[in-house]
């Protein structure tokens, strides 16, 4: 089924699901928005390191992502684009369980981390959450050194108790951020007096410092100018040898740099997956092609 | 118009908008400058109340760090003393009384007759014969010889020189024509010196003014805070984060919110009821003691401490619990490491703002026997004791005049403890802030 078959004028008022979301815009090509959740592309892939199976997220009553299926491969860099409030944010907190920190947040499906279901009575977040490590949209390093917003995770997870292999961890993750030849010699000095770009640098510092498999960004590149976003970008592109980078972003230039999959999101829905040069030089379905053409979002 | 140095002619909407807003402009500026001065004169009115709060208090309260003395040359004769050797049982036994009698007798003896020689010998304080059997202890030496020594004057005769002496115009109708002509007397040859009030900071509680200190009013205070802040710091941090970083947001803690916000505001007085219900009356907890007070005052200060916290634990961005989450860290983890060092300085702040509360807080100790006429100095925080608000209170309600100036000096101490606590409670946050 294509969605251009089906154009019902129905528009589901699921824009109010999602925190921060704004009213549909007026415009024909909304209507196109049907009652079915089915996603255009490949949603699906083999060997997938996270994967995600009719996921519904609610916010109290209100429902916030309507059945999403998707899968990310290892070592592959998704992005999801979309406008404001459909639900990508909610989307990428699943996977490490940040959603559970908000009240009257429920999460139903079936996700799972390399065969191992994320969400279920017995399984403890702390692992979890080491396995899965997060970027967030403004850069928040602790009020601590450089050092020490590095060496935290370490410590808390007890991976490394002598102070050798501390400094070594930190060094490597500097290194690999792209951070340590500006810092190395200041790794006293508080983490939050570097500017904002190496202050995001230092939180996927901190991020990688515990060997995480998945490295999950809500928008990393929102609060940066152009210069520190292409080092940002081009760190990514490094980082997706090792891990397996799951991104939200607003850019989609952005998208289309970094990424080899991009899903777009609609009003909590999935509306497609593919391959990013696809989705941007032949999207499948009308909404996607709607929103990468400018004509709203 | 392709010109783009000329302006370019404004449109009727546009030059109607300036017009309006030209218009209105003196208005505007007109209220300003009136919220302005009304500011300026709110602020002046707050430090002229201050300032004149203080010129009184200090004004009359700082007489009272000075005492009159009189010189007076005691003879240690044993035969008036009735003993013949120095130790602890005989000093108990000895008649210091007839010694300084004798003294005064030497110094005036135109003093005859029953009535004269009574009002010579209350020149002195009743506590002299005291101060002379300690300078017998400290020197045993001198037994059996003369000595020049200060007695501390009666508060009558302090008071006359305080305030009479100077300006002769007034009458102090205490003191008889015969006593004033001694005391002038002693005053001209300099026998009769106003010193440093040593007793006032070392002596407990007394009926006589000039035997009268602070000591152990303030000794009870620091004792009675010590258990409020053991308490109520450690207890009202605990609750303050558990209801704000664990508890579910649901009925029952917005019902704990609420009554705690309704503690806050209960008179401190049903506290003090409250403490004497169950801590005297039922737990038999001992009375008037530092342990009760602290305990009363703990229940006065929770709330305080618990509400400032939690706006201190709010104020922490969200930014760091979830970077400290997403890294994998627990709850706790997360807070202690994190939240609790950023909200430390509005914490303590809270806690010193609560403590300067308790401190001087009157009604609820007044229930719990902390009012009692209490002379020795407390020792540990189940001794009977007072604090200093309930010695104000106890002073201001004294006959004696003397008192009045040993009143404002007691307020002097305690203003001068808070003026200390809020210094350190700034110091502290200073040091702990960090910037992020």
């Amino acid at each position: 089924m294509t969605a251009t078959t089906t154009i019902t004028t129905t528009v589901l008022d699921v824009g109010e699901a999602a925190p921060n979301s704004q009213k549909p815009v007026e415009h024909p090509i909304m209507d196109t928005l049907t009652q079915s959740t089915e996603t255009v592309g490949q949603p699906l892939c083999e060997s997938a390191t996270l994967r995600m199976r009719h996921v519904n997220v609610f916010y109290a009553e209100t429902q916030a992502i309507f059945d999403v299926s998707l899968d990310i491969g290892r070592n592959e860099v998704v992005a999801m684009i979309g406008p404001s409030g459909c639900g990508k944010s909610t989307f990428l907190r699943c996977l490490n369980r940040m959603n559970d920190t908000i009240e009257g947040c429920r999460v139903e499906g079936e996700l799972t981390l390399d065969g191992e279901a994320i969400y279920g009575p017995k399984v403890d977040v702390v692992p979890l959450r080491a396995r899965v490590g997060m970027v967030f949209q403004k850069p928040n390093p602790f009020p601590k050194t450089i050092y020490e917003n590095v060496a935290y995770g370490p410590k808390i997870h007890g991976i490394a108790s002598r102070r050798a292999d501390l400094d070594e961890i930190v060094e490597t993750s500097l290194q690999r951020a792209g951070l340590w030849n500006e810092v190395k010699d200041r790794l006293d000095k508080p983490g939050t007096g570097l500017s904002g770009g190496q202050q995001q640098r230092l939180c996927i510092a901190r991020a990688i410092a515990v060997s995480p498999e998945v490295i999950l960004m809500d928008e990393p590149c929102s609060a940066l100018d152009p210069i520190a976003t292409a080092r940002i970008e081009e760190l990514i592109g490094e980082l997706s040898e090792n891990y397996t980078i799951a991104m939200v972003t607003h850019s989609m230039q952005q998208a289309a740099r970094v990424s080899q999959r991009t899903a777009y999101f609609h009003l909590g829905k999935l509306v497609e997956v593919n391959d990013t040069e696809m989705v941007f030089t032949n999207p499948q379905h009308p909404l996607t092609e709607a929103y990468i053409t400018g004509r709203f979002g | 118009m392709t010109n783009p140095t000329s302006p370019a002619p404004l449109t009727d909407k546009q030059s109607q908008v300036r017009e309006r807003i030209a218009q209105r402009l003196g208005s505007r500026h007109r209220k300003e400058t009136m919220f302005r001065l009304m500011g300026i004169m709110s602020v002046t009115f707050g430090v002229l109340v201050v300032l004149v709060l203080f010129t009184d208090i200090i004004g009359k309260g700082h007489g009272a760090f000075v005492q009159s003395a009189i010189e007076l040359e005691v003879d240690y004769d044993p035969q008036v003393l009735g003993i013949d050797s120095v130790s602890p049982e005989t000093l108990a036994l000895a008649n210091f009384d007839a010694v300084i009698r004798r003294a005064l007798q030497a110094r005036f003896p135109d003093a005859v007759g029953r009535n004269n020689r009574r009002a010579l010998f209350s020149l002195v304080s009743s506590s002299a014969p005291y101060e002379l059997q300690q300078q017998l202890q400290e020197n045993p030496q001198l037994l059996g010889q003369k000595q020049i020594l200060w007695f501390t004057a009666d508060d009558d005769v302090d008071t006359y020189v305080k305030l009479f002496a100077d300006n002769k115009r007034g009458h102090f109708e205490r003191l008889s024509e015969q006593k004033v002509a001694w005391i002038q007397q002693l005053l001209d040859s300099g026998e009769l010196k106003k010193r440093f009030n040593t007793t006032f900071f070392t002596n407990g509680d007394s009926r006589e003014p000039e035997q009268a200190g602070i000591r152990a009013a303030l000794v009870g205070s620091l004792l009675t805070l010590l258990v409020t802040l053991a308490l109520s710091f450690p207890i009202g941090v605990s609750a303050a984060i558990y209801l704000e970083e664990f508890a579910p947001k649901n009925r029952w803690t917005d019902i704990i919110e609420v009554n705690i916000n309704n503690l806050a505001a209960v008179p401190s007085i049903v506290f003090g009821l409250l403490g004497l219900a169950i801590f005297i009356n039922f737990f038999q907890l001992p009375r008037s003691a530092p342990l009760v007070g602290g305990l009363v005052l703990t229940l006065m200060t929770l709330p305080t401490i618990i509400i400032s916290s939690r706006a201190a634990l709010k104020a922490v961005p969200p930014s760091i619990r979830e970077a400290a989450l997403g890294m994998g860290a627990s709850r706790m983890q997360t807070v202690l490491h994190h939240v609790l060092p950023l909200a430390m300085p509005g914490m303590l702040t809270g806690a010193i703002i609560g403590m300067a509360q308790a401190l001087g807080e009157t009604a609820p100790l007044l229930m719990v026997g902390m009012v009692a006429f209490i002379v020795d100095v407390p020792g540990s925080i189940t001794d009977p004791s007072t604090v200093l608000p309930v010695q104000i209170f106890l002073w201001a309600d004294s006959p004696e005049r003397a008192f009045v100036e040993r009143t404002s000096a007691a307020i002097m101490v305690l203003l001068s403890v808070l003026i200390l606590m809020n210094t350190s409670a700034v110091w502290l946050r200073k040091k702990l802030e960090r910037r992020w």
